[in-house]
């Protein structure tokens, strides 16, 4: 006896699974999260992934084109002008970029709950203070404090990392405060509070765990704009410093050679825009899925 | 309505008073100031005129009073690189600034608040797709590529215009192209979303439902209501063109206080990077005070004080 194989209904499913997963996971979004787990392997192993050390020099390959426009696959994006492997260099800015964006966006964070929380469970005169600050630091264009900063302090890798900390706090605090005063008010932090908890306790454990998908999707959106922030500065040749190099570092020096060797600059040009774009579109895609109040 | 001009000057007036503080406050980490002006290698005796002169033995609190006075009488110290006073270096700047930096904010304005309307107006269509999709690149590619980009077609392949200089009108080209298209993005999707907002409104439906033809909706209605949040973008249009100018003037060589911004930095010429920092700090406060005037100007409820400051 033979059995007729149901196949009309589980097509029909199949094709309904296909097209309900691409609906909740658009392949935009697929894309992106695909170029940032690379970027994210790049930045756990770069030195072992790079073909070359990204200092190593080879002066009599000075200059050769990327591979379909000349070059060969011994340098697959082409070398500098002191015949550099690009990709290798472009590799490792990747991760010196991507580690400088995250340790900020983790001070602006830290920063940005910090104060908005000590407005909320202060009140007063304290929160007058700090959105005082707020308004003071939106006033001014950050690239311009950031200029200045370094031009008073001096340049070194922890201090840039500190000053693009500061970068965004603002609005991650308003935020913050915003919510945390809501959620003041709300039933469980009630209870906490007159079972006798330490503001400490409130907060940190149940205010902040309460709020914090909010958080995560600002800080995924402040992200790109530090990456676009240290890069700009160190295309300005006043950021990362070599012999260390970034993204906006090494566009800044294909600058001179975008006339013999475009591609020294249009590597690193398009891994800043593939990754910022691709931050930008899982952040809007992140807080239209768990917060649309955030708009 | 003068009570909610005067709480606007006053807030102004603070801001001024916070940027020179800052600025004061600033100075005095970064070492002594005297040796920060100066320089390192000035004489003993231009140490002690100075410090005369600018009252650094007298008590901090009376040291802040005076830089306040000389901050008002422009006495700001003089730039190490040249040693002419640097509020001089930086001013012959500004017009250069002044010839990228206003057309390319009509260009963001003429370009930006057109495409928004239209993508509002023609939503989910693909017109609006494509304009917004043109619209992201504003947010994600830095000013610095896309200046790069320009140079490289324009300049480079194509030989149309100059990449650097600032000789002819055609070298102004680049710059301004660079920063209009990035600031016209910005504003294409802030517009467009001002736009949506407010034909969701209730009062659209009204005038829809009262037979109005549906381009006196659009024009008498939606657009003067849109007006408000799309005013105070470009109030936040000015910093970014001020920023947006540091990279472009470097990229094209363009002598401006931008590119002159970028050099006193290298150099560490801090009497120019002060004057530079209060003359943006005085330009964002004047650009929100406009932009606060104009709220008043296209909201009739501010000026009679119905309502609460627009978001």
């Amino acid at each position: 006896m033979t059995t007729i194989p149901d196949d009309s209904g589980s097509v029909f499913t199949a094709k309904n699974r296909a097209a309900a997963f691409f609906q909740s996971w658009p392949p935009g979004i697929l894309l992106a999260l695909a170029w940032l787990a690379m970027c994210a392997l790049l930045v756990a192993f770069a030195p072992h992934v790079a073909p070359y050390d990204y200092l190593a020099m080879d002066l009599r390959a000075r200059l050769t084109p990327p591979v379909f426009f000349g070059g060969d696959w011994a340098h697959p994006l082409g070398t500098d002008e002191l015949g550099r492997d690009v990709l290798s260099r472009l590799i490792t800015s990747v991760r010196i970029s991507l580690v400088i964006a995250f340790l900020s966006t983790l001070i602006a964070a830290t920063l940005g709950v910090s104060l908005g929380f000590l407005a909320a469970w202060f009140r007063g005169r304290v929160e007058q203070v700090v959105l005082m600050l707020i308004d003071a630091q939106a006033a001014m264009p950050f690239m311009i404090i950031a200029l200045a900063m370094l031009a008073f302090l001096g340049n070194s890798l922890p201090l840039l990392v500190i000053l693009m900390g500061f970068y965004g706090w603002e609005r991650i605090a308003r935020i913050a405060r915003g919510l945390a005063i809501a959620a003041s008010e709300q039933g469980y932090a009630t209870a906490v509070r007159d079972l006798g908890a330490t503001p400490w306790r409130i907060y940190g454990r149940h205010i902040l765990p309460n709020i914090a998908s909010t958080l995560i999707v600002s800080m995924t959106l402040n992200f790109p704009e530090v990456i676009l922030l240290e890069s700009g500065l160190s295309f300005l040749g006043l950021g990362v410093q070599p012999p260390m190099t970034s993204l906006g570092n090494m566009v800044g020096y294909g600058r001179d050679y975008i006339q013999s060797a475009p591609w020294i600059m249009l590597a690193p040009a398009a891994a800043i825009v593939l990754t910022t774009l691709s931050i930008s579109m899982i952040g809007d895609w992140l807080r239209d899925r768990f917060d649309p109040t955030l708009r | 309505m003068t009570r909610y001009f005067l709480s606007r000057l006053a807030r102004a007036f603070v801001t001024v008073v916070l940027i020179v503080s800052a600025a004061f406050i600033v100075l005095r980490l970064s070492g002594d100031p005297a040796i920060t002006i100066l320089g390192p290698e000035a004489p003993p005796e231009a140490y002690a005129a100075f410090r005369a002169a600018w009252g650094l033995d007298q008590p901090l609190w009376n040291q802040y009073l005076r830089y306040f006075g000389a901050v008002a009488q422009g006495d700001l110290g003089t730039s190490m690189r040249d040693g002419r006073a640097a509020l001089d270096v930086v001013l012959e700047r500004v017009p250069d600034t002044l010839r990228i930096t206003l057309p390319a904010l009509l260009l963001n304005l003429a370009i930006g608040i057109p495409a928004g309307i239209w993508a509002a107006l023609h939503r989910n269509t693909l017109i609006d797709r494509a304009i917004m999709t043109v619209s992201v690149m504003g947010f994600t590619v830095p000013s610095f590529v896309m200046g790069l980009v320009l140079a490289l077609v324009f300049a480079v392949r194509l030989r149309w215009l100059p990449s650097g200089g600032s000789d002819t009108a055609l070298h102004a080209v680049l710059p301004i192209l660079t920063m209009g298209l990035i600031g016209a993005a910005v504003i294409a999707r802030f517009t467009r979303s001002a736009m949506l907002e407010t034909l969701g409104q209730p009062y659209i439906r009204t005038a829809s439902a009262k037979g109005l033809l549906w381009h006196q909706v659009v024009i008498r209605h939606a657009l003067p209501n849109a007006a408000i949040p799309t005013l105070t973008i470009i109030g936040f249009m000015v910093g970014s063109l001020v920023a947006g100018a540091v990279v472009v003037e470097s990229i094209f060589s363009w002598p401006g206080v931008g590119r002159l911004l970028v050099t006193a930095v290298a150099n560490r010429d801090l009497a120019v990077v002060q004057v530079i920092l209060l003359l943006i700090g005085f330009t964002m406060v004047a650009a929100n005070l406009l932009v606060d005037m104009a709220y008043g100007w296209v909201d009739p409820r501010l000026r009679s004080g119905h309502a609460a400051k627009p978001a």
